[in-house]
């Protein structure tokens, strides 16, 4: 077995064949938009909107800011909120039972629905988006860990209930890690609902003079029909969603890599 | 005037599920201390079942289960008893020491002496320089023997293992049956060995107690001859074979005869 032969074809796989594939897209569009003379108010060419990017900087930072600070502020406290929701759900069926069809009810309620009646009743702007994409991205956390906390081998269950173990030490030694695969697969799905929440609300919000941040842009930009700083904010936002889930997924490897079958022979 | 107390004694305990199902019939064996005894028989013949009421996992539906003259399950009595599973049922995400110091661990044993014990259950299995190694990058036998070390760290006087090469290949059972033996002999400790190999339960006990299925049952309690050394010759010696032959018999008979 040639292992570095292999890894190096892994890692083409990986990274440098979608990059091609940019490059060579990217360069298509180019050529289409500058032979065809499309007006710029239409589609914008590549480097309209890398110039707009450099021209618009302080602005467009400005705004991605505004945009990841709600992001990862809902993240956070959907990571929080979820997991002593999914605590309370272990510990009884009857908590369960009672509170589960309404986390449903809130999962399945569009955000858009309900987002004015938050901006509305929460008065400060920033908290007022962080409630609405924290809504969003709080039901994966819920289910999931819910799940993992009841996934214990049942041997090793056993086990511990041979060694008299308390409650509490079956909790922290045994519940919990046995939980965290499945908890790290809804942070990964959260951090995505997390980002589609925040823009989603500011959406809502933006033309009520509070937003700022990148949806806010992509509204004005529409408006002013400055249509390359649109898709410069789209840009920022796409790369603002894959920063999110490389960095659960390094976060996920970093915590499972030893030992969890999903994260083993990558 | 004092007789040291039996390590077990089983009084007419018995086993019925709530359903309805009779998965063991009473059951009535004293074990002393320093006996090896094995259950041998085929599936569904409550071997484990009774395994497991000695072990406190499983409450007998009638009769009752001593330990050193003490009910299973007194909060008074301290056992010292180790249960060996049939899987290693380690934790995947601790390294081996962890998972030894496990059962210290959960009894607050103070850190510098469970280390110290720890390295030296380790070190009667084999597996002094795999402390920091996963379960996954070990091999079946060697998880085993992680998972015996977890059972003796702990300084039992009472082993109960279900089962516990059942699913090794029959190179590596034959190694850990004899460092088995060793450890037994060694340590002074009392064992009872559930398995359904029959040359297994021979080469490894003091005493055979022969089970038999629908009902599950006990069918002959047979007394094994001490030869020793007990090694890889003994294991094909003609000597050997005679012995087999008796509990390889009562498993035939009970097996034959219809029960109502």
């Amino acid at each position: 077995m040639s292992q570095p032969t292999h890894r190096h074809a892994a890692l083409m796989q990986q990274y440098v064949l979608p990059l091609l594939l940019a490059v060579l897209l990217i360069g298509l569009w180019q050529v289409w938009t500058v032979a065809a003379q499309v007006p710029s108010y239409l589609v914008p060419s590549p480097l309209d909107i890398a110039r707009t990017l450099v021209s618009d900087f302080g602005l467009l930072m400005g705004a991605l800011w505004v945009t990841v600070k709600i992001t990862v502020l809902a993240f956070l406290s959907a990571v929080v909120l979820g997991a002593l929701i999914a605590f309370a759900f272990v510990q009884s069926r009857w908590i369960e039972a009672a509170f589960f069809p309404y986390a449903v009810l809130l999962q399945v309620t569009p955000i858009v629905a309900i987002a004015p009646l938050i901006i509305i009743w929460v008065k400060d702007p920033t908290l007022s988006l962080v409630v609405c994409a924290t809504l969003v991205a709080l039901f994966p956390i819920i289910s999931n860990t819910t799940v993992g906390l009841r996934s214990v081998h049942p041997g090793l269950a056993a086990y511990f209930q041979l060694q008299r173990a308390s409650r509490w030490q079956v909790l922290v030694r045994l519940r919990i890690p046995s939980a965290l695969p499945y908890f790290f697969a809804g942070l990964r799905i959260s951090g995505g609902l997390a980002l589609i929440g925040a823009v989603v609300a500011e959406f809502v919000a933006g033309t009520g003079g509070t937003g700022t941040g990148l949806a806010y842009q992509i509204l004005q930009s529409g408006y002013q029909l400055n249509i390359p700083r649109l898709f410069a904010a789209l840009l920022l936002i796409s790369l603002t969603g894959v920063a999110v889930f490389a960095a659960l997924a390094g976060l996920t490897r970093w915590a499972l890599g030893g030992w969890h079958e999903s994260e083993l022979n990558r | 005037m004092n007789a040291p107390a039996p390590a077990i004694e089983v009084l007419s305990a018995e086993q019925v599920y709530p359903n309805g199902t009779r998965a063991l019939m009473p059951v009535s064996l004293t074990i002393q201390p320093g006996e090896f005894v094995t259950l041998l028989g085929p599936s569904g013949c409550g071997k484990s079942t009774l395994l497991k009421m000695v072990a406190g996992l499983l409450p007998p539906s009638d009769g009752r289960i001593l330990l050193s003259r003490k009910p299973v399950g007194d909060p008074s009595a301290d056992p010292r008893l180790s249960f060996v599973f049939q899987e290693a049922t380690l934790m995947p995400w601790a390294n081996v020491a962890t998972n030894v110091r496990l059962p210290l661990d959960l009894a607050g044993v103070p850190r510098a002496e469970a280390d110290a014990r720890v390295a030296e259950a380790l070190a009667l299995v084999g597996l002094e320089a795999f402390g920091r190694h996963r379960p996954r990058e070990l091999s079946g036998g060697m998880q085993m023997r992680v998972s015996i070390a977890r059972g003796l760290v702990t300084r039992p006087r009472l082993l109960l293992m279900d089962e516990p090469f059942g699913a090794l290949d029959e190179i590596t059972r034959n190694r850990l049956d004899s460092d088995l033996l060793a450890l037994w002999r060694q340590q002074g400790l009392t064992v009872v060995f559930v398995t359904h190999s029959i040359t297994e339960a021979v080469f490894l006990s003091s005493r055979v107690i022969v089970m038999a299925a629908r009902p599950g049952r006990v069918v002959e309690d047979i007394p094994v001859e001490a030869v020793w050394p007990r090694d890889d010759e003994y294991r094909t010696s003609p000597r050997f074979n005679e012995l087999v032959r008796r509990p390889q018999h009562s498993l035939n008979e009970a097996s034959q005869e219809p029960t109502s």
